[in-house]
């Protein structure tokens, strides 16, 4: 059965949830299926993108933008999330300031059997590193963006948002 | 190569009201020379990650004159920086590299490729708006005033000398420093920064 187009997951909430929560710049690596997301943020005149090199660049690049007074939110995959271990540790969680970190639940299924190692160390590197976390897989979820900045300020830590719908509702159809 | 309390020195003068930060065994020498402790910031905390701090912050304030004093071992475990930074031009960024060819604070072991890798090649490549390098204090000191009055990205690489350090960890000394934390706090209220 295919799946009807209001339980996807649109990337205009997500700019939505943006704007709502005053974010200002997005440190992001870019994934193929986040394209139409990323083409989305460029059109927004309050919306800053900076394009990093490597995943463990955006938290440090996002604790810098912090300090000066902006809201930054990093925009990676669950791959570089992984790769990313010491730049957490070290500037997001140790500093001890609020952020936002939305990450691309690669290889994620609701349903059926995940396969791909990606996938099955998420939620397992989140714990180790005592990082809370909300799944978004369809527009109904798209709020819980405000609930992780409710939750990254009131405790000045890190939270994540694990975007678990990444192979349908990022694309332009 | 120069010694870097003497490159401090010579660039003291013309930090006018710059925020600086450093990284590196090297870096500990600004402390003895800055004037100005309210506009040190420190983002150390993860491996090679200063350098990305740094540009952020840079982006965050772009009316401020942000010099980093960064390492070359630091460099070395995050290069990409180099195109993130070229590719969002920062025109208030200064990123200095003293580069003593080797990781002084485990013993003094080479970086790779220590004595042929050109740092100022590498940023010239990327993108950066300007490049210099010296290996000599006099060469810099005559330049460092011209420097600091280019549009950045701007890049310097600088040949250190090392200061080596082979003590075992729990017996080196180390003079007091102010946190993170602290020099971040200070900073944001010399700045009138709040944090939403």
């Amino acid at each position: 059965m295919a799946h009807e187009q209001a339980a996807l997951l649109k990337p205009e909430s997500l700019i939505r949830e943006f704007k709502k929560n005053g974010v200002t710049h997005i440190v992001t690596i870019p994934d193929s299926e986040t394209n139409y997301l990323y083409e989305l943020m460029q059109e927004q005149s309050w919306l800053e993108i900076v394009p990093s090199s490597r995943e463990g660049e955006t938290f440090a690049i996002a604790l810098g933008l912090t300090v000066g007074g902006k809201v930054p939110v990093c925009v990676i995959q669950n791959t570089g999330m992984m790769e990313s271990g010491d730049s957490i540790r070290g500037m997001a969680i140790d500093a001890g300031f609020p952020l936002v970190m939305l990450i691309g639940y690669r290889g994620w299924t609701r349903h059926g059997v995940i396969t791909d190692s990606a996938a099955r160390y998420t939620e397992t590197f989140l714990h180790a590193m005592g990082i809370n976390y909300y799944l978004m897989e369809s527009d109904d979820d798209a709020s819980r963006i405000s609930v992780a900045f409710e939750e990254a300020r009131a405790n000045s830590r890190p939270v994540a948002v694990l975007v678990g719908d990444e192979y349908h509702g990022f694309n332009r159809v | 190569m120069f010694d870097s309390a003497d490159m401090f020195r010579a660039f003291q003068p013309h930090r006018d009201k710059a925020i600086v930060l450093v990284t590196g065994t090297a870096g500990r020498d600004w402390r003895e020379v800055s004037d100005n402790e309210k506009r040190d910031l420190s983002l150390q905390g993860a491996m090679g990650q200063t350098n990305s701090a740094a540009l952020g912050f840079a982006l965050s304030q772009p009316n401020e004159k942000v010099v980093l004093f960064d390492s070359e071992g630091s460099l070395q475990m995050n290069m990409g920086i180099l195109g993130t930074i070229a590719g969002k031009k920062p025109k208030n960024f200064f990123h200095f590299l003293m580069d003593n060819e080797c990781y002084a604070t485990t013993g003094g072991q080479p970086v790779p490729n220590a004595t042929e890798i050109n740092y100022a090649g590498m940023a010239r490549e990327a993108g950066y708006a300007a490049t210099f390098e010296f290996d000599n204090l006099e060469e810099f000191t005559d330049n460092i005033e011209s420097i600091m009055k280019e549009e950045g990205p701007v890049f310097v690489a600088m040949k250190m000398i090392p200061k080596i350090e082979n003590e075992p960890i729990g017996r080196r000394v180390r003079k007091p420093q102010r946190s993170r934390a602290e020099t971040i706090k200070v900073l944001q209220e010399e700045l009138g920064i709040t944090v939403p």
